[in-house]
């Protein structure tokens, strides 16, 4: 079958530096993936075409790129999943959130820096035992999902906070974070989850699942950051808006029923955070003109005292 | 409360699925967020029934059992699915002719697909789309439609946050969008309450209205704006709306 292919090309060592997109017709089979038909176009049409490859069964992690929009391997991607329906070409570009160095190929340096700065590797505390290191099998199971990363780089192309702010970890980053920081044999807790409460790590994360979605192994960073909060806070840093929002939240509900929108910005802020607290100022008289304020009296659900009671039973067992 | 404790999070949930079993009613929301929190607890709950049983036996105190029989419905599912885009066509009585709208879907009503069954049912990627022809508008496609809005970062890191506002808005009106509509409250509260602070931020006019799914519907259902609080957005509809009065 003929499959078009839309790919964008940028060439350093072009003139105007600016970057274009470029079809190519090419002959392939039910069972092609998007990998065969660009190694098809690099060596039978244009040798100039340039994209990083290796193993060709989602292994290596090399292949990682935009198609149709959306982050993932073109070598685990099959033509007939992604060809659009309408006879319109498959849009290929480059990951997102790294700077391009030539067409398909982008600069990793700003993902291995960023990988480096959660220290991705175990570190046990100082009396080590006369054997081996042992480690329950639950907990190993439990981490198998995230061992599995292979560093394609797909959940950080699609980062939607990564879009607006280079300065987050990301989500390939952190979800090594909680590899070694779930790991019984690591013993450097206190300060991974200090350095994981700063600013650009884990309350940083907007939720969008992005990441989750386009991940090719199941790594689910996301979940992995919600499960770096949770620990976060159980280690005592709860003095961020993040940690007072998540703690906020659980006390309106389990003592009322409901949100409080009134109290829950203030709280999340900070009722000290006189900056945040004179930012949220025009908003409310906005929406007090708007008619669009929440009630000033917060009352309880008719159902408040049978929620309270899940939360006791539930949290004693924690 | 997913990030506190989300088996806690997850019994509260099932708790709302037991007491819509009991009434014998399917459950609907307005709420994209609502949809996504629901359908993925749903999908913890039922594919483990050891996880339901200890759930159910908290929920027992009260008389309660979730027998896993909910699937939550979003009201757009509800509309292009179970109603149907024909039947919307047929209660049409006011044409939105001549006005483009640009889709926001959010995250909770796209991602994770899995939970949310996008693979049975693809028409869910498409039902904004749809809807916005079927009342007679024009769509406007733009890149953000199901990116993040930026509301759960709202208090967070209000920067990134209304960067994200600031894009979405101004990538949807530079594309010519009159307004832009969305099945999610939470979207809603970011793009039109935090969309001056956007502005600022930009360093540029937007005011593009944003409006809420069932208003869409309900104008061309013929329903009074202010009965569906049209008047009480942050950013104007004013124009919008007067638009519309003088249109043919």
């Amino acid at each position: 079958m003929e499959v078009i292919f839309k790919v964008q090309r940028f060439d350093p060592e072009s003139t105007d530096l600016v970057s274009h997109f470029q079809e190519y017709n090419v002959q392939l089979t039910d069972s092609s993936t998007v990998l065969d038909g660009l190694i098809k176009i690099r060596e039978e049409d244009d040798g100039t075409l340039s994209l990083r490859c290796s193993c060709r069964a989602a292994i290596c992690g090399s292949c990682a790129m935009r198609i149709n929009g959306e982050a993932g391997l073109a070598c685990n991607t099959k033509i007939i999943d992604v060809m659009p329906q309408d006879g319109s070409p498959i849009v290929i570009e480059p990951a997102g959130n790294l700077p391009v160095i030539k067409d398909l190929i982008v600069d990793f340096q700003p993902f291995w820096a960023k990988f480096k700065a959660v220290e991705p590797w175990l570190q046990p505390g100082d009396i080590q035992p006369e054997g081996e290191y042992i480690a329950p099998e639950e907990d190993m199971v439990h981490l198998a999902g995230v061992v599995s990363c292979i560093l394609c780089g797909a959940c950080v192309s699609d980062c939607t906070v990564l879009e607006v702010d280079d300065s987050f970890l990301g989500p390939a980053a952190l979800a090594k974070a909680y590899r070694f920081s779930r790991d019984p044999r690591d013993e450097s807790d206190d300060q991974r989850l200090a350095q994981l409460n700063e600013p650009g790590g884990v309350w940083d994360c907007t939720r969008c699942m992005k990441c989750v979605e386009v991940c090719p192994k199941g790594v689910d960073p996301m979940d992995r950051i919600m499960l770096l909060r949770e620990k976060v806070m159980d280690a005592g840093h709860n003095n961020t808006s993040g940690a007072r929002h998540a703690n906020a939240f659980a006390k309106f509900l389990k003592n009322s029923g409901w949100l409080d929108e009134l109290k829950l910005p203030v709280m999340s802020f900070g009722i000290f955070n006189i900056k945040a607290m004179i930012g949220l100022i025009p908003l409310g008289i906005k929406s007090q003109l708007a008619g669009k304020r929440p009630p000033i009296f917060h009352h309880k659900l008719s159902s408040a005292k049978e929620i309270k009671k899940i939360f006791e039973k539930v949290e004693s067992k924690k | 409360m997913q990030e506190k404790n989300l088996f806690l999070a997850d019994t509260l949930n099932a708790r709302t699925f037991a007491l819509a079993e009991k009434s014998g009613l399917p459950l609907m929301t307005i709420c994209s967020t609502c949809q996504g929190v629901m359908s993925q607890a749903n999908q913890r709950l039922t594919e483990d029934p050891e996880y339901l049983a200890q759930v159910n036996e908290t929920l027992a105190d009260e008389g309660l059992e979730y027998k896993g029989t909910i699937d939550p419905k979003h009201l757009l599912w509800i509309i292009a699915e179970d109603l149907g885009i024909d039947f919307l066509e047929t209660k049409i009585v006011r044409k939105l002719e001549g006005f483009k709208f640009a889709p926001f879907y959010g995250c909770y009503i796209v991602r994770p697909s899995k939970a949310l069954k996008l693979d049975e049912n693809p028409n869910r990627k498409q039902a904004l789309e749809q809807v916005i022809e079927a009342v007679g508008a024009e769509v406007v496609d733009f890149p953000g439609s199901t990116l993040c809005c930026g509301f759960p970062i709202l208090t967070i890191n209000p920067k990134n946050s209304q960067t994200m506002v600031a894009n979405h808005t101004i990538d949807a009106k530079d594309r010519g969008a009159d307004s832009m509509v969305t099945p999610c409250p939470l979207c809603h509260l970011n793009l039109d309450g935090y969309q001056p602070n956007a502005a600022a931020l930009a360093k540029r006019d937007i005011d593009l209205p944003i409006i809420h799914l069932p208003q869409l519907v309900g104008l061309s259902l013929g329903i009074a704006p202010e009965k569906m609080r049209l008047n009480k957005h942050l950013v104007s509809t004013k124009k919008l709306l007067s638009e519309l009065a003088d249109a043919p």
